[in-house]
């Protein structure tokens, strides 16, 4: 689904991604760790499309087609979802209506037709039961004053309306007391399907006992260093990161 | 021998002065009025103040952001004389036609009976002619016409003229079951026009109504329109007015308003400034009681090279009354914004609350914004704020939607649309709303619903 093949990407002329692959494919879960400064955020941002970065060399493939040019929209339109490390507050914009917008633009973008509103709003309210979202909420701007956690349940909402081929969480744990954990990682484990699959972007294992993950990946200066199971994430959490610098050594 | 020059210049026609055509043409005007009544007293001297005091320009404090020049070089005609007909299926768009209505509209500063309703059960909506001509009016006419009007350069040059415009009475304890829709069209009839509607709106005590005003110029060539309207709420009475702008880009418009507020009395005027060439709103409210509140609000989206200056005043002269501004403006390409706001509360105007907001949003880096709040507080238990912000459109909100789906241009109008709707939110025709709404999408080139 996702072949990402020598990335190497900068910001103002700062190399952050230096040669990272990566392959995921459908149905299958993979994690991905490492120190602060690794690249984690900047290959979300990459493959999601943000401008301020730069892809110097390299490629990123959906499902065979090089999606390295397309603007962020085209790559939501094609699947990608990414869930925000620190979710934007749009003032005046409610949560239902801009995912409204979002849903009937996608549409637009396949040549459908709008979403008729009685089945927009039968989807609205499974998806927010399946995240135990108050209905009030919903007619909230959209993020603004919500709290950390309020801010990546909508995420997971969101990402359980638009129904994305690849989902990718960036820190979606982070700010979350355990039963918020527990709601979120539910709602990811819910929408996986073997046709979808989901990056998981964290600093804790925690998350992985509820979303286990097939692969766990440490990306240390720009690539991946190495690879495992589920295990490695243990392994992570008991020693740190330091020795995978010093195996690399 | 000498050869013979010719001096070619005295052959080139000096085209004259808007300014002196105007006073030239007083004489032709004053063959078309009575000059013997105590209204043509108010016009001859209004002319005199504006003979003295000349068209405004950038030298005075006042006009320092916004230049007539360009505008006052066209040779306009001052009295169009063919009356073009209009048929409504052409002009049924510049109507709040989704709602039942009265009408009050010209053509090329003439009355339409064709497209207008008027009435005078229970209240009037009529002409300002007949209200100046007919005896029936003249206690009203006396105590109310050019009360409040100030007696500056283009307001004066509006009442040297004035015959024709919107006359509105409400009665006290009444309240105008539907809105009240006064449209200027302009038809192009002449290559260039000059119109000064002079409309009056008195509204008794505990009287309410709801009016929307539009000026529309119907074709490229140039229009200047110099209107001047005075408005005057009685104690308790309630007014809920609407400017909609939004006119061809050979269009300039002077919107002078002036409102007179009695105690318990809330006038509130929105104004939605889409463009034009050059726009200007003299927006004064004067509050001659206690308890009274006015409401200025304002959405501006312009773009190319428009220009739109929003000159308000709020006079607070008696204790515990309010005011509240927000004005919102959206501003593309090499257009250009002026907010002048000014509030003067009184030593006597204790517990006043005055409130102003102006937000901006340069979309384009080539764009201006020259915003000025100017507070004159000489009452010492007032609470009184003022805001003012300029900024861009939040880039990582952009790439926040556009990862949702939302490709860039319809993110942007989502970002615009929500900035401005703060103000969208206090309109109460639900049909306006809509309309302005539309408007809006339109003139940010999408096509999304925005029903935030």
């Amino acid at each position: 689904m996702l072949k990402i093949e020598n990335l190497n990407a900068e910001i103002d002329g700062k190399a952050i991604l230096k040669g990272l692959n990566l392959e995921v494919n459908p149905g299958e879960v993979h994690a991905i760790m490492g120190p602060n400064g690794a690249g984690k955020s900047t290959m979300a941002n990459v493959i999601a499309g943000k401008e301020e970065y730069e892809v110097t060399a390299g490629t990123i493939e959906l499902n065979g087609e090089d999606i390295s040019e397309l603007a962020p929209e085209e790559r939501a339109h094609n699947g990608v979802f990414l869930s925000f490390q620190y979710p934007v507050e749009i003032p005046g914009v409610s949560v239902t209506n801009f995912i409204k917008t979002a849903i009937n633009e996608s549409r637009k973008a396949q040549g459908l037709e709008e979403m008729p509103a009685k089945d927009m709003l039968k989807k609205i309210r499974e998806k927010s039961e399946l995240l135990e979202i108050d209905r009030k909420f919903l007619g909230r701007s959209l993020n603004e004053g919500f709290s950390g956690g309020e801010k990546k349940r909508n995420e997971i909402f969101q990402m359980a309306m638009l129904e994305p081929k690849l989902a990718i969480l960036d820190e979606t744990d982070s700010g979350l007391d355990i039963d918020a954990l527990r709601i979120v990682a539910n709602g990811v484990n819910k929408l996986k399907s073997k046709d979808n699959a989901v990056i998981v972007i964290t600093h804790y294992q925690r998350l992985l006992d509820y979303i286990v993950p097939d692969f766990v990946h440490v990306l240390h200066d720009g690539k991946i260093v190495k690879t495992g199971d589920a295990s490695l994430a243990l392994e992570l959490e008991a020693k740190g990161y330091d020795w995978i610098k010093q195996e690399l050594v | 021998m000498y050869s013979v020059f010719k001096d070619f210049s005295t052959f080139k026609r000096n085209k004259m002065e808007l300014k002196d055509k105007l006073l030239s043409s007083y004489v032709a005007f004053e063959n078309r009025v009575d000059t013997n009544s105590d209204v043509h007293e108010i016009r001859s001297q209004a002319l005199e103040n504006f003979e003295e005091l000349g068209f405004p320009t950038r030298k005075l404090e006042a006009w320092k952001y916004t230049s007539l020049n360009t505008v006052l070089k066209q040779d306009y005609s001052l009295f169009p004389n063919t009356e073009r007909a209009i048929e409504l299926v052409d002009v049924k768009q510049y109507f709040i036609h989704e709602i039942d209505s009265y009408k009050v509209v010209f053509i090329d500063g003439k009355y339409s009976s064709f497209l207008s309703q008027t009435t005078h059960e229970h209240y009037d909506v009529c002409l300002m002619s007949s209200a100046l001509s007919n005896a029936k009016y003249k206690p009203v006419i006396d105590k109310y016409f050019n009360k409040i009007a100030k007696q500056d350069n283009l307001t004066s040059l509006n009442t040297a003229f004035a015959v024709e415009g919107a006359y509105i009475h409400i009665p006290k304890n009444t309240e105008v079951k539907k809105p009240i829709q006064i449209i200027n069209f302009t038809t192009g009839s002449e290559a260039a026009t000059m119109v000064q509607p002079r409309n009056l709106v008195v509204v008794g005590e505990n009287a309410h109504v709801q009016i929307i005003e539009r000026h529309q110029s119907l074709t490229s060539n140039a229009v200047l329109t110099n209107v001047v309207t005075e408005i005057f709420a009685d104690k308790a009475a309630n007014i809920d007015y609407y400017k909609i702008q939004d006119d061809e880009i050979t269009a300039s418009l002077v919107d002078n308003s002036y409102i007179e507020q009695q105690s318990n009395s809330v006038v509130s005027v929105h104004t939605f400034s889409f463009g034009g060439n050059i726009t200007r709103n003299n927006l004064n409210f004067y509050q001659k009681g206690e308890h009274i509140d006015s409401i200025l609000k304002g959405i501006t989206i312009i773009e190319g090279k428009q220009h739109v200056d929003h000159h308000t005043l709020v006079h607070h002269i008696e204790p515990n009354c309010e005011s509240h501004q927000d004005y919102k403006g959206i501003y593309d390409e090499r257009s250009t914004g002026v907010f002048n706001g000014k509030v003067i509360v009184e030593k006597e105007a204790q517990k006043t609350n005055a409130y102003q907001q102006n937000n901006n949003v340069l979309v384009s880096d080539k764009a201006t914004i020259n915003a000025k709040p100017q507070l004159e507080i000489f009452a010492d238990d007032v609470k009184c704020s003022h805001g003012c912000t300029i900024g861009q459109l939040d880039e990582d909100a952009l790439f926040y939607m556009q990862q949702r789906g939302i490709p860039q241009k319809e993110g942007r109008a989502l970002l615009m649309f929500a900035f401005a709707n703060t103000v969208l939110e206090s309109v109460r025709i639900p049909e306006v709303k809509q309309r302005i709404t539309k408007l809006i999408a339109n003139k940010l080139n999408v096509n999304i619903g925005f029903d935030l």
